[in-house]
């Protein structure tokens, strides 16, 4: 049974865009630590090979003459529609959405579309999941044993950048990850902290969460009210407490407006769930070390 | 990106039959003079991308032209949520029998739209859904483009609308397609009024347009007002990087829009000011060197701090990029680096190379040493 939004060893990935420079470049890397990758998509080079695998005109296509579980697209914003669309008619069951800046009314489309089929998105402006050891897909350094080492802490980030220094962070303090989730910096998004927070709940390598949000929207108050309800302790940051209101502070998701999204409004509402928040990233190692002092026993 | 009323009116509205009262754009006095003068007692409205411009004196009535143009004396110029006053709109005074709230937008939570209403116009939604909640109809269109005029009906069944209800009911299916079609995010029609004959009329319009959709909506991006913006702002987005300016000492420069606004709270919970947000994450990677161009035509920054974090970014090429421009400009500034992820290896040993200093192991580290070095 898939895991996804856990990424596993097990899944079958198909790349759409893996002819391209970063398409490339990112396939090799996924590879590199093990993921799965069975095919790759570009409309004007199907039928050919690229890095040794099989190049079709679509993930229909794909899924005519091969099985795959999870598709992840490196696509420019405007062809990202009919290709997400695509993977939803095809059947496979989670898509990982790199993209930034789609178009909100394309997306519309797509999650309408995905509504309906039942297909589970990741993102879009995600930089994708990490399951050290083990898996990857995206554009995350998944192959960097610096950053990733395998463990029992899940982490769950709207941001690619932030999700990385708290990986590394917690691999240097000792605490291994059974996964790393992103979500994506977009206001509207498939995966949300909520959904993810429930997958690492069910996950039986998870021991605890550390959760990564942001000001913006109110994903952390609705994933607040879940981690009331949760045995395993989650330890949370949220990015925006220093921003400016009314600014979109770079992801498009980040912006304050009125009186919802707030870190004040997540922070309250996380705390009044028994969930730690730290001020720092730095922190997080020092408040896991506090909750869950068995879980450090990685050796870095 | 927001239109201005006058041109959400024109470019969203219009398009779609909705009546708008008569109605002119002008520069000078003397435009609004003879625009008085051709449409009557009139109304007089600031013309700025945003809300609350009756709150802050930017909507007037006048019932000669003499009035129209006193009126306009007083708010051309003006600041409303700064943003000047450069233009007002000359709208037809209207007797209104009754004033209503409708809306598109984009539902988040519910990844889908949602469309409003309420019989209680005039005043922000956010106070309607406080004071009079049950006056107020929400309906999520949860598969795309099925919202007809069934679906509008039932939505607004038991609201007593009267004759005036299937009118209202092809504006919400009209508003709905409008809102597909012009990638917006927002439209609302506050207030949306019956007027004494019975015709239901658009008074005010808010769009405001997918920023991700700009590059296919080319008509409405050109009409969009630019964000309030300084001049570095400006020209940041220019050379196509987020760049927010602050007003304390310590600049930071970063990749990723969650680590940049980390950067700037670790600045602020260690007791210091940060004097911007500026990330050159994700395919800007490759613009360290204009960043920090930037950076260091900002006076007040009195210490950077360099906070690299790659993933899809890769450090090396930023940390080249700063040291090209750092060597190009020769700024007598302190600087603090911390360094992880793709690339780090190469990068931090760049930075020893270029500067002589080794970067810090830990971000909180680098910004304390930054604060202090600001004072």
């Amino acid at each position: 049974m898939s895991t996804f939004p856990i990424i596993r060893r097990s899944d079958r990935v198909v790349v759409i865009g893996m002819t391209g420079g970063q398409g490339t470049f990112w396939t090799e890397r996924m590879r590199e630590v093990g993921t799965q990758i069975v095919a790759g998509v570009n409309p004007k080079r199907a039928g050919e090979t690229h890095l040794g695998l099989p190049v079709f005109a679509s993930v229909n296509a794909v899924m005519r003459s091969m099985q795959a579980d999870v598709a992840v697209m490196f696509v420019p914003p405007a062809g990202v529609r009919d290709a997400a669309l695509d993977v939803i008619e095809s059947g496979v069951g989670g898509l990982v959405m790199l993209t930034e800046h789609v178009p909100a009314h394309d997306m519309l489309d797509v999650f309408s579309a995905s509504d309906a089929r039942g297909c589970c998105i990741v993102g879009p402006n995600t930089a994708g999941l990490v399951t050290p050891g083990e898996a990857f897909v995206g554009i995350m350094p998944g192959h960097n044993n610096k950053v990733f080492s395998p463990g029992r802490v899940g982490v769950i980030s709207r941001s690619g950048s932030l999700g990385t220094l708290i990986c590394l962070n917690l691999t240097r303090g000792g605490f291994g990850q059974s996964s790393f989730i992103g979500i994506g910096g977009d206001p509207m998004i498939g995966t949300t902290s909520l959904d993810a927070l429930k997958a690492l709940d069910r996950d039986d390598r998870t021991d605890a969460v550390v959760l990564v949000g942001e000001i913006g929207g109110t994903m952390e108050e609705e994933a607040a009210d879940y981690a009331r309800t949760m045995h395993k302790p989650v330890v949370a940051f949220i990015a925006g407490r220093a921003a400016p209101p009314g600014r979109k502070m770079g992801h498009a998701g980040a912006i304050v407006a009125g009186s919802g999204g707030s870190y004040l409004s997540k922070r309250t509402a996380l705390e009044a769930a028994s969930v730690t928040v730290v001020d720092t990233p730095n922190q997080i190692v020092g408040a896991l070390a506090a909750l869950s002092p068995a879980l450090a026993t990685m050796s870095a | 990106m927001n239109l201005m009323e006058y041109d959400a009116k024109r470019l969203v509205l219009a398009p779609a039959n909705i009546m708008l009262l008569d109605s002119a754009l002008c520069h000078t006095l003397a435009d609004v003079t003879a625009a008085a003068e051709r449409i009557g007692p009139c109304v007089v409205k600031a013309q700025v991308p945003t809300g609350k411009r009756g709150k802050a004196g930017g909507i007037r009535l006048a019932a000669t032209p003499a009035e129209a143009r006193n009126a306009a004396e007083h708010i051309l110029g003006m600041s409303i949520a700064g943003h000047r006053v450069e233009t007002v709109m000359i709208e037809a005074q209207a007797k209104i029998t009754h004033e209503y709230y409708a809306a598109v937008l984009h539902a988040p939570r519910e990844r889908c739209s949602l469309v409003l209403f309420s019989t209680e116009g005039g005043m922000d939604i956010e106070e309607i859904a406080e004071s009079r909640p049950e006056m107020l109809r929400k309906h999520w269109v949860r598969t795309v483009d099925q919202f007809d005029e069934l679906d509008a009906n039932a939505m607004l069944a038991g609201l007593a609308l009267g004759t005036a209800q299937s009118d209202i009911a092809r504006i919400l299916v009209a508003l709905y397609r409008r809102y597909r079609e012009t990638d917006a995010e927002l439209i609302e029609i506050n207030p949306l009024v019956q007027l004494a004959d019975g015709t239901i009329a658009a008074l005010d319009c808010k769009f405001v347009l997918d920023d991700s959709a700009a590059y296919r909506q080319a008509a409405l991006a050109a009409a969009a007002a630019p964000d309030p913006s300084t001049t570095l702002e400006r020209k940041a987005s220019d050379v196509g990087l987020k760049f927010i300016e602050l007003d304390g000492p310590v600049g930071i420069l970063a990749n990723g829009a969650g680590l940049t606004m980390t950067t700037m709270d670790v600045v602020s919970v260690l007791g210091g000011k940060p004097a911007n947000f500026l990330e050159i994450g994700g395919d800007a990677y490759t613009k360290a060197e204009p960043a920090l161009e930037l950076l260091l035509s900002k006076p007040e920054i009195r210490a950077l701090v360099v906070n690299f974090c790659g993933a899809f970014a890769r450090t090396d090429v930023m940390a080249r990029g700063v040291i090209e421009a750092w060597q190009r400009l020769g700024p007598n500034l302190p600087v603090f680096f911390s360094v992880h992820g793709t690339g780090a290896d190469d990068a931090v040993a760049l930075v020893r190379d270029a500067f002589g200093v080794e970067p810090f192991d830990l971000m909180e580290d680098a910004v304390r040493a930054a604060i202090e070095a600001a004072q």
